[in-house]
């Protein structure tokens, strides 16, 4: 049933867009998601689908051609890295409070300055607050599995919420992979078509989008709009449910893996799981030491509950963070994970490193250093370099 | 009136969806023109009813019944002056203030 191929993670997203045919897609090219639009235009000039593309002058321009675009009923999407998606900022928060279902594909990017071309997840993370749903990968097979669930979610009566699909820029979306995909029917049926309830192009319905909103209309939209990602939670988990129906590939919020029994675990989210579930399988198989792995998929909404009962056997636990937040403490998802485990009351010792920025490789050794080190932690009860670094070269 | 409807009174469960509105010309219950700093005055003796400043108004301050002016929607009128600017024969001119 499903197509072998081999694919770097731009060209299966490409081609995940090509099975599904949108509407409109606006694009203003940056690397490490350039191919992206790319691939694109070639599928629109052969006449393989009839998506408009809009050849925009810059992506504070493509997002607001999308939201424009999304508005008038079309099922729009955009593609987008790094300072791209900074230059986004402003329409980022317009597209999620208007309730537009754009999807992005985001091939993450380190953010200027210095500025830098490689991975790391500063772009999307700095975008974690703007109401958009984020969905990480990572594999390429996973980053176009994400993409075809995109729009069944985002356009959800109960959800219209915009939905960043995210790899980790080079590692997956130049790295060529074998990859399963699904065929163009199955895709076509399982994605549907946009059937928007109100939309600018309709002659029989008077509409007006994005109006003001004064103080005594703002926090009641900004609270029906959480209720939009609350919904998300569920809607998540019936879109992968109807995936795995017709893939055999499951998905949920994160992957646990050799979870069950863990007494020490890394939390991360994209392409390093890999390389650290082979640290994971190496520890098991050499020492028969427990280490298990937690990798994050849905970021947005942020799992909370999930991820506590997940981790509450462990006795130890790393959170790695692809990206700074300058709080001089620690990143993103450290802070967030460790208020969950905070809420549930887990008596995990937690401490919360940063790896990979700007591109830095992070390895199968670095792993094994870090369970080594969690294994310290709990036998004696004292977290010490509570946010240290992976890879950095120190004096 | 669409404050019949949602108001400010209304819980966040019946906000509608991205504050969507679902109707035209609401701005009629909102009086915009209420930060105007500067007032055009119709002159209607120097008026020639060529009625070029009607439809340069990005407000539609300028109403027209029968082929005439009238004088300004003060309500909405927020004084940018393009209609002093476009008249031929000096019949608006701005004053400071509301």
């Amino acid at each position: 049933m499903a197509v072998r191929e081999r694919l770097s993670g731009n060209e299966a997203v490409a081609y995940a867009i090509r099975q599904i045919n949108p509407d409109v897609m606006p694009a203003f090219p940056i690397t490490p998601s350039t191919e992206i639009p790319q691939y694109v235009a070639n599928y629109i000039a052969n006449g393989e689908i009839d998506t408009e593309f809009i050849p925009v002058e810059s992506e504070h321009s493509s997002m607001s051609a999308a939201v424009g675009a999304s508005a008038a009923g079309a099922r729009t999407l955009t593609a987008t890295s790094s300072c791209g998606l900074a230059l986004m900022w402003e329409e980022l928060y317009v597209a999620a409070s208007n309730r537009l279902p754009v999807v992005l594909a985001l091939v993450n990017r380190a953010l200027s300055g210095p500025i830098n071309i490689n991975a790391d997840h500063s772009d999307s993370m700095g975008a974690r607050d703007s109401g958009w749903i984020q969905i990480y990968a990572e594999s390429n097979q996973e980053a176009y599995d994400n993409f075809l669930q995109a729009y069944p979610i985002a356009e959800h009566r109960d959800v219209m919420l915009p939905v960043m699909i995210c790899q980790d820029g080079f590692i997956t979306s130049h790295g060529v992979e074998n990859i399963l995909l699904v065929e163009d029917e199955a895709v076509k049926e399982f994605v549907g078509e946009r059937e928007p309830e109100h939309y600018l192009l309709n002659p029989g319905e008077t509409l007006a989008v994005g109006p003001y909103a004064v103080s005594s209309y703002y926090m009641e939209t900004k609270r029906a709009q959480r209720q939009a990602m609350l919904n998300a939670r569920r809607v998540i988990l019936e879109v992968a449910a109807r995936f795995r129906a017709m893939t055999g590939r499951e998905y949920g919020f994160f992957e646990a893996y050799r979870l069950e029994d863990a007494e020490y675990a890394v939390v991360i989210i994209g392409s390093a799981a890999g390389t650290c579930k082979a640290a994971v399988e190496q520890i098991r198989n050499t020492t028969g030491k427990k280490v298990g792995l937690l990798k994050i998929r849905v970021f947005r909404p942020f799992p909370e509950e999930e991820i506590a009962a997940a981790l509450a056997h462990v006795k130890a636990v790393a959170i790695l963070d692809r990206s700074e937040m300058f709080s001089a403490t620690g990143g993103p998802l450290g802070a967030e994970v460790r208020a969950a485990l905070y809420q549930a009351k887990c008596n995990a010792e937690a401490v919360n490193y940063i790896y990979g920025l700007g591109g830095r490789d992070i390895t199968v050794e670095d792993f094994c250093r870090v369970y080594e080190k969690l294994e310290r932690i709990a036998a004696e009860h004292r977290v010490t370099d509570m946010f240290d670094y992976i890879g950095l070269r120190s004096r | 009136m669409i404050s019949d409807k949602i108001n400010e009174s209304s819980p966040w469960q019946d906000i509608t969806e991205g504050n969507k509105i679902f109707r035209a010309a609401t701005s009629r219950e909102f009086c915009t023109g209420e930060w105007r700093t500067s007032t055009p005055v119709w002159d209607q003796e120097k008026c020639k009813q060529c009625l070029l400043c009607t439809p340069v108004c990005p407000d539609s301050s300028i109403p027209v019944k029968d082929k005439m002016r009238g004088e300004f929607d003060y309500d909405h009128c927020k004084g940018c002056g393009i209609c002093a600017r476009v008249c031929p024969f000096g019949a608006i001119t701005m004053k400071e203030g509301k």
